[in-house]
């Protein structure tokens, strides 16, 4: 049996709690933007509920410490498709079980969740450091990304915390929402680009008179901390896989 | 004046480079009074150099112009290079605007000695003061210790730097001797201990007095550098161990020396520098400080060199195979991090789920352990029979075939260890 949702958390959640209403045997979690009709499986549609999805994210928080909600989290956060299931089969098998089941990895979605966390968290990171701020006229520091993991709301804090004197927004290009900080909170945003405008790095007339400077600066520091007689490629782009290299700004 | 700049930052920036230290973490600053940065337990590395070394800090002098001399450094006053001085303004100007644009996690700064210890000193603990004070940066500073800068001036700067390390530059007394024979490994062991002290007297009266400032939070560290002299591997991990013990050192750093001069005394231009024995280091390093080993059952009168063949975990093993095959399934933690192919991570997993059940195979290869390695030394719930006592040569044999390429061409100070 497959069971359909609309691919949001409380849907996922909301799933849950059905299953457990139904108590249907075995079903897989697909969400709605992949679900092909099988000929002969049947189907469910879940209708997504909040109080249904608090009630299932109150009682995980009772079985699970909070690195695995976390960890619940962003293996959603993943957007990948399979996770869905994994987190579906991991949330029923977490509520059948004795507290600590989490920690058997020997069960196979106990794995597929620390796996999907483990590249959802790596990804975030990579995004903390990758990311390269350009100081616009207005004086906000912008950047435009696309993580290949829906990565913003882990990544919110980091930067706020940082930059807590300074305007930001960070824009996702792939997911069409970005975050801006205005000195007091972190609102999410939209923008409509002008057409023809470099989202990624908007071009010198926008920016502060002392951006130009700078990213020349960082450019010849990068060349000057290298040591040529320890020249190793591989390891570079083991570090930096060439995708992220249209971020940084002393590989443009 | 941008060109005045950018000339500045070549010089100072390439001078400064040969301090293989990039770590940025260890720090606790929280960003608390609204102004800009914090320190990340862990650190970021933010980009990496094309020879494949993290980028977190910016690493600068102040100054290349130096009074004294020491063969293996480019700063040297007998050598022919280009010579320049940031103000302080401008070392506090480039490190914002560099946090501020999330290329840096901090600031690392040292300086060739001009005039005097105390002179150089002072200016470097101006600019940590200009930042902390003036700007309100919490961000990460690392600062380097000036070999006879006062009581007084390591002291202050220990209220506003993150770390603070000074350089034992050669393994041995007699090694740094033949290179600079005006300096000694004293001129080092005071500060280290200096500041140790202090450290320890911060977080005494932190016990008693609530608002206690941070003093050098994120510890202190040194350098040595590798192959211009003619220690042996057993030296330089007797020297390391021995100053993680007595100062309580945060890290030791390990450089491959890369040749800048043509005295005699030392490895000619062009030599390599000797990577893979610089990872084989950090790799013992690594086993010293998180995998229980202690540096006698590394290397000893019988071993003074690691092997370069094969890691320094799997040649211990393979030394020590009345220890194998280890039970997976029973072993204690302590031994399970012993077994090639396992990592720390996978080691605790293996200790987690075991308790639900016996491990197999499968099981253990989705933990992530690197079970072509690990086979070689465990038994677990479905092992195949195995015909009993291979030699641990035979072993290396059969790792070395599978893997060859891979351990010899990876060198890198970051590196994942088995
Ligand atoms: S004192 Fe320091 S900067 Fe000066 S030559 Fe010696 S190592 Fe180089």
């Amino acid at each position: 049996m497959t069971y359909i949702f609309d691919g949001s958390l409380p849907g996922l959640l909301t799933a849950v709690f059905e299953w457990f209403e139904r108590k249907p045997g075995k079903v897989t979690l697909k969400s709605i933007e992949i679900f092909q009709p099988e000929a002969f499986a049947e189907c469910f549609t879940v209708t997504t509920n909040s109080e249904k999805a608090d009630r299932v994210w109150a009682g995980l928080q009772k079985k699970l410490k909070k690195d695995w909600l976390r960890k619940f989290y962003c293996s959603y956060l993943s957007e990948i498709p399979e996770a869905f299931n994994h987190l579906f089969q991991f949330t029923t098998y977490i509520f059948q079980n004795e507290k600590g089941a989490e920690s058997n990895y020997g069960n196979e979605h106990v794995i597929a969740l620390a796996k999907y966390a483990k590249s959802v968290e790596r990804e975030k990171h990579r995004m903390e450091a990758f990311i390269r701020f350009q100081h616009t006229a207005d004086g906000i520091f912008y950047t435009g990304i696309d993580p290949d993991f829906n990565v913003l709301p882990l990544i919110s804090n980091h930067f706020k915390n940082r930059y807590a004197d300074q305007q930001w927004i960070i824009y996702d290009l792939k997911r069409k929402y970005g975050l801006h900080y205005n000195l007091n909170t972190v609102e999410e945003i939209t923008i409509s680009f002008t057409e023809g405008v470099n989202k990624q790095k908007p071009a010198a007339v926008l920016m502060d008179a002392k951006e130009e400077l700078y990213a020349v600066l960082w450019k010849d520091y990068f060349k000057s901390a290298n040591i040529v007689a320890r020249k190793n490629t591989k390891l570079h782009v083991q570090h930096v896989p060439r995708r992220y290299w249209k971020y940084l700004t002393e590989k443009l | 004046m941008s060109d005045r700049i950018r000339e500045k930052l070549n010089i100072l920036a390439d001078a400064a480079k040969y301090d293989v230290s990039c770590s940025s973490s260890g720090g606790t600053r929280k960003n608390d009074n609204k102004g800009v940065g914090n320190s990340h337990t862990s650190g970021i590395c933010h980009t990496y150099t094309e020879d494949g070394r993290c980028v977190s800090l910016l690493k600068i002098l102040l100054t290349n112009h130096c009074i004294y001399d020491c063969l293996f450094c480019v700063s040297r006053k007998s050598n022919d290079v280009k010579r320049a001085a940031f103000t302080v303004d401008e070392v506090v100007e480039l490190t914002m605007n560099f946090y501020r644009r999330n290329y840096i996690e901090g600031l690392f700064l040292s300086s060739g000695i001009f005039k005097n210890a105390d002179f150089t000193m002072e200016r470097l603990l101006l600019v940590c003061k200009k930042l902390r004070l003036e700007q309100r940066y919490n961000g990460y500073i690392h600062l380097k210790m000036i070999p006879g800068a006062s009581d007084e001036l390591i002291k202050e700067a220990g209220l506003y730097a993150d770390r603070m390390s000074i350089n034992l530059e050669m393994p041995t007394e007699a090694g740094l001797k033949l290179l600079a024979p005006e300096k000694s490994h004293a001129d080092v062991i005071k500060p280290l201990g200096f500041v140790q002290q202090n450290i320890v007297q911060f977080a005494e009266d932190k016990k008693l007095i609530k608002h206690v400032p941070k003093f050098v939070p994120a510890g202190q560290s040194t350098q040595m550098v590798i192959g211009a002299t003619p220690e042996s591997d057993k030296d330089i991990m007797y020297t390391a161990n021995a100053f993680y013990k007595n100062f309580a050192l945060k890290r030791v750093y390990y450089s491959g020396y890369v040749p800048i001069s043509n005295d005699s005394r030392m490895p000619i231009l062009g030599t390599q520098p000797p990577l893979l024995r610089e990872n084989r280091l950090y790799q013992t390093d690594w086993l010293m400080r998180f995998y229980g080993f202690k540096v006698q059952e590394l290397l000893n009168d019988a071993n003074p060199n690691l092997d370069v063949d094969i890691d320094p975990k799997l040649s211990w093993a393979i030394r020590n195979m009345q220890h194998f095959p280890v039970d997976i399934n029973k072993a204690d933690y302590r031994m399970i991090l012993r077994i090639p192919g396992i990592g720390v991570m996978s080691a605790q997993k293996i200790v987690q789920a075991r308790k639900f059940g016996k491990l197999r195979i499968d099981q253990l290869k989705k933990i992530g352990v690197s079970y072509n390695r690990a086979k070689h030394f465990i038994t677990c719930a479905d092992s195949p029979y195995q015909l009993k006592d291979y030699q641990g040569t035979q072993i290396k044999a059969f790792i070395m075939a599978e893997s060859q390429s891979k351990y010899l061409k990876t060198d890198s100070n970051q590196m994942i260890l088995f």
